[in-house]
Formats: structure tokens, C-alpha cells, sequence
């Protein structure tokens, strides 16, 4: 993302270059209590072969991110507006019918908690099966041999057999690989995994990375990684995206968001990471308070009720929206403080915690 | 499995027994700790010591409980004789007694009946699991619509509403204003299909409504809580049409439950739909059971009892069965 795209976020233009690219897309929910921003004005680019990692606290828009790419709210309340550019195609204004015929083909989603996101009452190969003969006009045992094929490939042993299982028959690791098989049943281009992870032991974690690394290598495939393991970020994507309110506020490779972190939000992600590697200091530092209301998201900086140097903004923090801005090659940061503040602040206090 | 539906079966033996015998002790215990007995009812209108002990010792009331228990018992097995000499009677097995006030079987009694009673509740079952299923889908996906909240005020009106009401008003409307049903009766399936289904529409309509009211709220329910499931969102994240979601991945898990329901609704109904057959005046076993009991036939009222129990506990058994089938998490062994 450069700063000629934050721009053009602004005054929209023709179609995409990118194979993905979002441009202020926002996400409202009305309810009862009031507008629901759950993501409000998302602008990033993806290109092929590349991961992208989306990083955040519950209840960031985070996954109405990737739920909106898909077109999964479609039909609902939600009130959507920006665009989503998938390889020159428009989703936002897409018909229905448009959209659902990339869905699963085009762009897939692996799910979290794969127990809950397969169907108890369907075997896992059929409903792998269901997914290729949606987008492919193949017998049921073509498609059958497909599942088996799939299953095979993201490792499930005696994949003959284990086809006929349902989900509640398949450990939390073979669940999620069964998911990923889905997923990929028709080749996605671009895949969104949100917490692929996250239910799962830490070395079958590791395998289900190694696997989606091992089939983006093979498909070429774009993929967005949802999580709020920074560990598995720190593993798998190019570029990391964090997300604080519904907005970005922090975007750039994930070398330069690790290393040269610019927001204080992401100062306090990263402060709040477990070491083993280092001498125990006394107490892990969590980020004080608690994520902001998504209907009342407070006035000026979404970050500034928690941000410790809130006074040093001069009272802009409580009342004007940061820009997202440029702070050298691409790496974008959404804060009031001015980058020489941010510079001394990072290597005073908190460079020496990490 | 088998091992499972043959436990199941045992255990279905040993209730019936525990019912047949809480039924027994009910009413023919029952009635001496009020001090009443029973055989002053069916002896006459002159009644003296003479007669009394000659009734008691006809019904077999002159034995002590246990006896009489145990003889009804092997009744139901092996069948019994009643009397003795020239006024014995044999009762073939399953025998469950005579009729003290008409002197019939109580077993043919029944089983006459039953065509009735099937007849009724197992078309009015169609009826209301059809269309409160179809309302509740209905419903369900147009939640907050106008059609949603009119069905669901009738449904509610359902609900509340009693078969006596309703049946009543049914029969007022129809057969005696309108002349659509003129003179509803019982009327046998083999003898006219055509006649026993005129018949009963008004019936299965009205006892219908009272259940699909439920089954309309139910499915609802049931279908607003699986669309919000996350094996709905994977669905549509495959790119599955709106329909299919709906009708492969939706009803289905929705439908369960209802399955269960049905089963335990039907079987319960067998047993007499009691209400209906009285405002209609059809003749079947819940007729029998409210007419047994405003006459204190006790052998009658066992029968009708042990009916009913019988196909609530088949209909249990039956409805666990199925499940294994409709839900594959579920296994017995």
C-alpha cells in the first residue's frame, strides 16, 4: 500500500491492478443501540503468492473483514459500502449470484473451530464433495475421488476410509485439515484462513502451517491470515495488517511492524507477548483497559482512552481522527504522534521490554 | 443396535408391568381406602348381601388384590377362564377382561375401536407435522414479516384455543350452517374410502390445528437457531445457492428434533385422542376410556390405560431408534 492508494481510497478509480485490493470498505451493522461500525474504511492490497496477515483484538473486524470479501453479508442488515476488487471483478456491487459462484472456487475461507463450522450430520466426504460439484460439473464419484484426493493432501491417513467419517468422528487436528481440504477443493486463488489455528495444540499448529505454506507454494494462491497469534504471524506472512476499532492503524512487511513498530497499540501487542527466550522480568505488560465499544467508538483516535501518550497529542487525540499515513516505504501508521516522538518514544521505552 | 432396541424392549416389559400394576392398584385398591365398593356399581338396582357377594364373586372382586392381579396378568399371557361349571367363559389370550358393564371383551372392545382412533390421529398427525413444518420454515426465513407475525398469532390462538372450542365452532360452521359436512360420523375405510375421509376432515382439521400451532412455533424456533449456526455460514462459503442451504443444510439439522416430538405426539394420541372423538362422537378408544370411566368399568379402563401406555413406550422406543438414523453422533451400543 502506498501513499498514492490512501489517497486514492478517498476518490475511488477505475478498476484494480492488484489481484485483491480493498478500497474504504466499511462494514455497519444497525441494531437497536445503535450503529454497529464494525469495520469502518479498510483500504489494502494483496497480491498472489502473497500472505497477508490481519492482526487484532476481538471484536476488531477482523473476521466481518473477511466475511464482507466473500460477500457473506449479503442479504443481511449489514450496511456495506467501499469496494473489493478479486482480480478485476467488483464484489460490493456484485449481483448475489455473482458473488456466490467465486465463493468456494475463486476465494474459499478456512473457518475457526471446524466442529462447529461442519455440518455434525454430513459426512466429511460429502461435504467436501458438495463443495467441488458446486463449482465443477463432475459426477458424485468424481467428485468423491476428490475428497479423497484432498484428504490425502493435507495429510489424513487412510483418506479412503477416513472419507466416509463424520466431523465428530475426526480429532480438532484432522477437523481443521478436513476444513482446509474443503477450502481448497477447487483451487482458491485467494484464501482466507481466520484463526486456522487457534483451537489447536501447538504442533499440530505448526503442521497445519507447514501445509497451508506447501499449497500456496503449489497453487500460487493469495492468503489472508486472521489470527491474534503473533507467533504465527511472526512465522507465515509478508505483510501484516493491524487493525484496532475497525480501522487500520498499523500496515507494512512484517519485518518493519515487528522490528520498527510505529502505532502504540502495536507497541502494546507486541509488549504483551510471551518470551521464553529472555530473563523472566516480573510481569508480562498487557495493554490497560479494554477494546472499545464498536457503537460507541470513542471520539478522535479509537486508541487514545488506553494510550499512554494520549497527553502528549495536545487533546487532538480525543477529538481528531488520525490520518493513516506514510512513514517511509509503504509502512503505514494511523497515530498523532509526529514520527520523531513515535522514533524516541519506541527506543526509550518500549524497545528496551521487548 | 440390536442389542441396544432388544434392551429397550425388555425394559418396555418391565414398564408396562409397573403401569398395568400402578393402574390396578389405583382403581381396584383405590376405591376401599374411601370405603366404596366397586361391585355395589354393577349390582343392580336392588342391591342386598346376596346379590353384592354373588357380583363380587362374577368380577372376581371376592379374591384378595394379589390374586386378582396375578390372574390378569396371566390373562394377558396365557389367557383365563372366568366362573366356573356352567357359567365358565374362557378368555383367550390377550385377555384383559371383561366389560363389568357390558359383558364384552375388553380386548375386542378395543381393538374394534382402534381403526378409529388410527384413522384420526394419524391423519390429523400428517396434516399438522406438514403444515406446521411448512409455517414454521416459512416463518423462520421471513422473520419480522408481516406473514411471520400473522402466522404467528394464529399460531399462538392455536395453542390456546382447546379442541372442545374449536371443534365445536368447526362443527357449528360447517355442518350445521353450511352444510358442507352434513352429520359427521365414524365411517369405515373399507366400506367407503370416500365417506371415511368426508368425515373425517373436520376431526384431523381441528385436532391439526391445535398440534401444528405448536409444531409451527417449534420449527421456528428451531430453523432460526440452525441458519444461525457456523456449518450455515461454511455452507454459503462454499458457494452453495440460498436454497440449497436452506433445504440441505438448514431443514435437516432443524428437522430433528421435530422428528423426536412427532413420534412421542403421535403415540401418545393412539392411546385416544380423548377430546376430539367426544366432540365428534366417533367411537374410538378415547371415547371408550371417558365413557369406562363415567361408568367405573374397570376392566375397561386397564385396557384403555395399558393402550396407552403401550404405544407412548413403543413410540419412545421407536423415536430412539430413528435418531441413531437421523443423527449420526448418535450410537448405541
Amino acid at each position: 500500500m502506498t501513499q498514492e492508494m490512501i489517497e486514492s481510497a478517498a476518490a475511488p478509480r477505475g478498476a484494480a491492478s492488484a489481484f485483491l485490493e480493498l478500497r474504504d470498505l466499511k462494514v455497519h451493522f444497525p441494531t437497536d443501540d445503535g450503529l454497529v461500525k464494525s469495520v469502518d474504511g479498510l483500504s489494502f492490497q494483496l497480491e498472489k503468492g502473497k500472505t497477508l496477515g490481519i492482526v487484532g483484538e476481538s471484536g476488531s473486524g477482523k473476521s466481518v473483514t473477511s466475511l464482507a470479501i466473500l460477500g457473506l453479508h449479503k442479504g443481511t442488515r449489514a450496511h456495506l459500502s467501499g469496494e473489493v476488487w478479486l482480480d478485476g471483478t467488483e464484489l460490493i456491487g456484485a449481483s448475489k449470484e455473482e458473488v456466490r459462484k467465486l465463493r468456494g472456487s475463486k476465494m474459499a475461507m478456512i473457518f475457526q473451530d471446524p466442529l462447529s463450522a461442519l455440518h455434525p450430520y454430513f459426512t466429511i466426504g460429502s461435504q467436501i464433495a458438495e463443495a467441488y460439484r458446486i463449482h465443477n460439473d463432475v459426477s458424485r464419484k468424481a467428485a468423491r475421488a476428490r475428497a479423497v484426493e484432498m484428504l490425502e493432501r493435507v495429510g489424513i491417513p487412510t483418506p479412503d476410509k477416513r472419507v466416509d467419517d463424520y466431523p465428530h468422528q475426526f480429532s480438532g487436528g484432522m477437523r481443521q485439515r478436513a476444513m482446509i481440504a474443503m477450502s481448497l477443493s477447487c483451487n482458491p486463488e485467494l484464501l482466507i484462513a481466520d484463526e486456522p489455528t487457534t483451537a489447536l495444540d501447538v504442533t499440530v499448529q505448526a503442521q497445519i502451517l507447514d501445509l497451508l505454506r506447501d499449497l500456496q507454494k503449489e497453487f500460487g494462491s493469495a492468503i489472508i491470515m486472521i489470527t491474534h497469534d503473533l507467533g504465527v504471524v511472526a512465522e507465515f506472512v509478508d505483510d501484516l495488517l493491524v487493525m484496532y476499532g475497525g480501522k487500520c492503524v498499523e500496515y507494512g512487511t512484517v519485518n518493519e511492524v515487528f522490528y520498527e513498530p510505529q502505532h502504540p497499540y502495536t507497541w502494546g501487542l507486541l509488549s504483551s507477548v510471551t518470551r521464553l527466550d529472555r530473563v523472566r522480568e516480573d510481569r508480562l505488560k498487557p495493554i490497560a483497559g479494554s477494546p472499545p465499544s464498536l457503537i460507541n467508538v470513542p471520539n478522535g483516535c479509537a486508541f487514545h482512552p488506553r494510550c499512554p501518550y494520549e497527553p502528549q497529542t495536545g487533546g487532538k487525540g480525543s477529538t481528531v481522527v488520525p490520518e493513516l499515513v506514510d512513514a517511509g516505504k509503504g509502512h503505514l501508521v494511523r497515530c498523532h504522534l509526529s514520527a520523531k516522538e513515535r522514533q524516541d518514544i519506541f527506543l526509550k521505552q518500549v524497545k528496551p521490554t521487548l | 443396535m440390536g442389542r441396544f432396541v432388544i434392551r429397550r424392549l425388555l425394559g418396555v416389559v418391565v414398564l408396562m408391568f409397573i403401569v398395568s400394576a400402578a393402574t390396578f392398584a389405583v382403581f381396584f385398591l383405590g376405591p376401599k381406602f374411601v370405603g366404596a365398593d366397586v361391585a355395589r356399581n354393577f349390582c343392580g338396582r336392588v342391591c342386598n348381601e346376596q346379590s353384592l357377594v354373588e357380583v363380587k364373586a362374577k368380577l372376581g372382586l371376592d379374591k384378595p388384590i394379589y390374586d386378582q392381579y396375578g390372574a390378569y396378568v396371566k390373562g394377558i399371557f396365557v389367557g383365563r377362564t372366568f366362573g366356573s361349571g356352567e357359567t365358565a367363559r374362557d378368555c383367550p389370550v390377550p385377555c384383559l377382561g371383561y366389560s363389568f358393564k357390558t359383558d364384552l371383551p375388553v380386548w375386542n372392545q378395543m381393538t374394534d375401536r382402534l381403526p378409529v382412533t388410527f384413522s384420526l390421529a394419524i391423519g390429523a398427525g400428517l396434516i399438522w407435522l406438514v403444515s406446521g413444518v411448512a409455517v414454521g420454515i416459512l416463518s423462520a426465513l421471513r422473520r419480522g414479516t408481516l406473514f411471520d407475525r400473522a402466522a404467528m398469532s394464529v399460531a399462538l390462538a392455536g395453542v390456546s384455543l382447546p379442541v372442545y372450542f374449536t371443534g365445536l365452532v368447526a362443527l357449528s360452521v360447517f355442518s350445521y350452517k353450511f352444510k358442507w359436512f352434513v352429520n359427521v360420523h365414524y365411517s369405515g375405510f373399507t366400506d367407503n374410502p370416500a365417506e371415511w375421509a368426508k368425515n373425517l376432515v373436520l376431526p384431523w382439521i381441528c385436532l391439526a390445528f391445535l398440534y401444528a400451532a405448536t409444531y409451527a412455533r417449534l420449527t421456528r424456533a428451531n430453523m432460526l437457531e440452525t441458519m444461525g449456526e457456523d456449518y450455515i455460514r461454511t455452507a454459503r462459503a462454499k458457494g452453495l445457492p440460498e436454497k440449497v442451504v436452506i433445504r440441505k443444510h438448514g431443514f435437516r439439522a432443524a428437522l430433528t428434533p421435530i422428528v423426536t416430538i412427532f413420534g412421542l405426539d403421535l403415540g401418545g394420541l393412539l392411546g385416544g385422542a380423548i377430546l376430539t372423538e367426544s366432540v365428534f362422537g366417533f367411537p374410538g378408544v378415547g371415547k371408550l376410556a371417558v365413557d369406562a370411566i363415567g361408568q367405573q368399568d374397570l376392566p375397561v379402563i386397564l385396557g384403555v390405560t395399558l393402550f396407552a401406555g403401550f404405544f407412548i413406550v413403543m413410540a419412545n422406543l421407536i423415536v430412539d431408534v430413528l435418531y441413531a438414523y437421523v443423527d449420526p453422533r448418535v450410537r448405541y451400543s
